[in-house]
């Protein structure tokens, strides 16, 4: 048993707080001083998104912009941004939870009609550029959900269920990381590591061949490309419960990034920091894997291809010589194997060969 | 062997055997043009009193004819000048009556009015037509005719003489014919609106053989004036009416006759003009030769020196009455019109008169719709041939930021004392440099005007939703944020949305 870790969620939900209503404040305050409102914030365009070697992430640079309500073009946007501060205040004081595609709806009530979903997520997105906080905290979470399997203890900090604790072995189906678990507190574990994994298919089997057990590892299913909720919970049980991170995905360009974005993050979310785990580790599918194991392969098609030379000149990936030598290998094979491949040497192989092995490897 | 053998055939025959040529070309087209030839008299005849038209045209069905044709009696009134007594025979019974040494701007396309409608009517049916009129004097006068075809000569077979008591003045046709009213109605319909539209001071009446009623009524009483009888311009003359002129004149000496026969012609240009061509003052133009008339025309056309002609004689509608009738009749948003100032061309005055109207109640239809008019009458065939519709085509539109999928009528009008028709059918006006360059100047100015228009409208709309943007979003700038701050009191943002507010009167 570990000590119990008090986590920063309370108090950064009052920071939260704090910020959403001083920006309606700052509003407030031009417009009855009688001058148009303007709120400057940092500059996401391409040439403002540099990779920080030192942070291990993307993050923006110097330049900003500013919208002003003076001008036509930004009229509508501004009147938008203080809108979602608004409603995400409301949102956060309340306790409440909602989606991106709830808040594309509900800007329809105050006769705020977005013009299309992209509209109102880069809205959300300016706002956590503002205030440097991710959607999450404000309670806005994407529809894509993954799961968490393990043993690892959290105390619930939503309404109703504060205080009451849940070990997340409890369910075999994983427990979903969506807003109740993402605001929870962390109180306790035995487990020694943390295995992402891409793919449902794999992360059930994980569980039923008790990986969990036998490795003494929280599973995470990342459910594809991870959700920003998601990477900051891998990145919470790095930093409070001090696991090491293991990733596996498949054996191609897309797999590869999955894992990278868990380590460096996005790009478009150069405007948000701890999101990303630094120390995490891409433990495969590799593509000396596929040719050390054998594996039932399909060739690399062009797009595959074409990514592979786009990830070649990317920064993140000259982190490591691991990333440069694995790129390589995929362009000199030209093949790639899906995790699911290693079920031709049977159901439990690649938890009883493989999966030791690279971890093995790994630390 | 069989021997050919030539016979003379009289005007009557002439067009009895080539219809075509008049327009009676099919039973449709026969409707249409039987109804177009009265009434274009009728307007004739009370525009040359300066009497505003009141014009009423009934088409009845009084069987079937064949298949797909009706026998019809058409009749027209009007309260024009009438005709007197004497003439009235001749006037419906005689193809090509009457003389034309003299110039004038008239309505007929072939100078043949309401008789080659009788004739036709005649040739179909074999009844007689009733015609009734008066000057506005003590009687009216009342004639039941047919036309001896083969002799060009009006039979009589009943006349009537009547007191005036009510002072009626104008004449009423009635006749019968065979047609296809339901292949003509629409064509007679755009006839009746584009006849209303380029003569705003006419009442006109049709009732349908259905018994159904069109009324277009007139818009104001102003009247152009009439146009006036003028002598032939040298330039225009050919060997043909030099030798008629020669034939008719009574004067002696060639300087008293192209002085007096000829339009612009004085003292000095009579004098310059033989010393030009070698001839002398006091010749008897009874006695040149054949050749020394050609001559004389080719010498006519060469010399430099002839004033232009005059176009006080035509009688162009005016901008004013030419707005009245395209408001009238097409309701646009925006009408602008324009009226070129008289040229000449091959020795004929002539007038460009054009309008552009916009949005209102004028359809979008993917291209420009256009109104031909000639001499104040409707040109509804071949629009594709017509000078006009290939300037029009021709034009960069864009850079008068016009585009034809705009609701967008043009209204083109020539009027001249000989319309440059392009073929025998009369319903297209041909490509001469001289016509192509002033219908391209007046479509250039009235296509400015447009852009004027077009552009200032555009700005003004602009105008107006950069202000309402700025209504509908600072005051919810202003609710959002007193919210997300806990403020009770919304802070005024009225002063805001004046400060963006440029120009105070259109907005």
């Amino acid at each position: 048993m570990r000590k119990k870790l008090k986590s920063s969620v309370a108090e950064k939900k009052n920071e939260v707080l704090g910020s959403l209503k001083s920006l309606g404040t700052n509003v407030y305050d031009q417009l009855d001083s009688g001058y148009f409102p303007s709120i400057s914030m940092p500059s996401r365009s391409t040439e403002n998104i540099n990779y920080d070697p030192h942070l291990r992430q993307f993050i923006l640079g110097d330049k900003s912009v500013r919208r002003s309500a003076r001008n036509i073009r930004h009229v509508k946007p501004f009147t938008q941004l203080v809108w979602a501060a608004r409603f995400s205040h409301e949102l956060a004081s309340q306790r409440k939870t909602s989606t991106l595609r709830d808040v594309y709806y509900s800007a329809q009530a105050y006769a705020m009609t977005f013009k299309d979903q992209q509209e109102s997520n880069n809205i959300i997105t300016d706002l956590e550029t503002v205030l440097g906080f991710s959607r999450e905290d404000f309670n806005i979470f994407p529809e894509e959900r993954s799961a968490v399997f393990g043993d690892l203890t959290i105390e619930y900090t939503v309404p109703g269920y504060e205080g009451r604790t849940l070990n997340l072995t409890s369910h075999p189906d994983g427990v979903l990381i969506g807003p109740a678990l993402t605001s929870s507190e962390f109180v306790s574990t035995t487990a020694n590591k943390v295995i992402a994994i891409e793919k449902g298919g794999l992360f059930t089997r994980f569980i039923e061949e008790n990986v969990h057990k036998k490795f003494n590892a929280v599973l995470v299913l990342t459910a594809g490309q991870a959700p920003r909720a998601t990477r900051h919970f891998i990145r919470r049980l790095h930093k409070e419960m001090d696991l090491p991170v293991y990733i596996f995905t498949d054996g191609d360009p897309w797999g590869m990034h999955i894992a990278m974005v868990i380590i460096s993050g996005s790009a478009n979310a150069a405007h948000l920091r701890e999101l990303n785990t630094p120390d995490a580790k891409w433990s495969g599918v590799w593509a000396t894997d596929i040719i050390n194991y054998k594996l039932p392969t399909d060739p690399l098609d062009d797009v595959d291809i074409k990514r592979l030379y786009e990830l070649q000149r990317d920064p993140r990936y000259k982190e490591d010589p691991l990333w440069q030598k694995e790129i390589k290998t995929f362009l000199k094979i030209k093949r790639k194997a899906e995790q699911e491949a290693f079920s031709r040497y049977g159901l439990t192989y690649i938890v009883d060969e493989y999966l030791p092995t690279k971890l093995e490897e790994n630390t | 062997m069989a021997q050919a053998t030539f016979e003379e055939i009289s005007a009557s025959d002439f067009f009895y055997r080539n219809r075509d040529i008049a327009g009676f070309t099919n039973p449709s087209r026969a409707i249409f043009a039987a109804i177009r030839e009265l009434v274009e008299n009728s307007l004739d005849a009370t525009e040359s009193q300066k009497i505003p038209p009141d014009i009423y045209v009934r088409l009845s069905f009084e069987g079937e004819a064949s298949k797909d044709t009706q026998i019809y009696k058409l009749r027209v009134e009007d309260n024009g000048s009438g005709i007197q007594p004497r003439f009235i025979p001749s006037a419906f019974g005689q193809v090509l009556y009457g003389s034309k040494y003299k110039l004038k701007q008239t309505r007929g396309t072939f100078g043949l009015g309401g008789k080659m409608a009788v004739l036709y009517g005649q040739i179909m049916t074999h009844q007689p037509a009733y015609v009734t009129s008066s000057t506005g004097l003590a009687k009216v006068y009342s004639f039941k005719l047919m036309i001896d075809i083969q002799r060009n000569r009006p039979v009589i077979l009943e006349r009537k003489v009547l007191i005036n008591k009510e002072q009626w003045r104008g004449t009423i046709v009635e006749f019968t014919l065979e047609g296809d009213y339901l292949r003509a109605k629409s064509k007679i319909l755009e006839y009746f609106k584009q006849t209303a539209m380029v003569n705003p001071y006419a009442n006109l009446t049709f009732v349908d053989p259905k018994g159904r009623l069109y009324k277009f009524t007139r818009v104001t009483t102003d009247m152009p004036d009439p146009p006036k009888e003028t002598e032939p311009h040298p330039y225009g003359v050919d060997v043909e009416l030099l030798q008629r002129l020669i034939q008719v004149t009574p004067y002696r000496n060639m300087s008293e006759f192209l002085k007096q026969h000829f339009h612009r012609v004085g003292d000095i240009t009579a004098q310059k003009f033989l010393e030009f061509s070698g001839l002398s003052p006091s010749k008897n133009p009874k006695r040149l030769s054949h050749e020394e008339v050609v001559r004389l025309m080719q010498n006519l056309k060469k010399f430099k020196e002839f004033l232009p002609p005059d176009a006080s004689c035509l009688s162009p509608l005016g901008e004013g009455l030419l707005k009245a009738g395209i408001m009238k009749e097409l309701k646009p948003e925006y009408l602008v019109v324009n009226q070129r100032k008289p040229s000449t061309y091959a020795g004929h005055p002539f007038i460009i008169e054009m309008g552009i109207a916009y949005g209102g109640e004028i359809p979008r239809k993917g291209g420009f719709i256009i109104y031909r008019f000639a001499n104040k009458i409707p040109l509804l065939y071949d629009e594709a041939s017509d000078v006009s519709f290939r300037v029009i085509n021709s034009m960069n539109w864009r850079r008068y930021k016009v585009s034809p999928d705009m609701p967008i009528a043009i209204v083109v009008h020539i009027c001249s004392t000989k319309v440059p028709y392009k073929t025998v059918g009369k319903e297209f006006i041909s490509d001469r440099p001289e016509v192509r360059r002033e219908v391209a100047n007046a479509l250039r100015e009235i296509a400015r005007q447009l852009h004027r228009f077009l552009s200032k409208r555009e700005h003004v709309d602009r105008e107006k939703r950069r202000l309402s943007i700025f209504a509908k979003y600072l005051p919810k700038i202003a609710q959002f944020s007193s919210s997300l701050a806990g403020k009770e009191k919304l802070p005024d943002v009225k002063k805001l949305i004046k400060s963006v507010q440029k120009y105070e009167k259109e907005a």
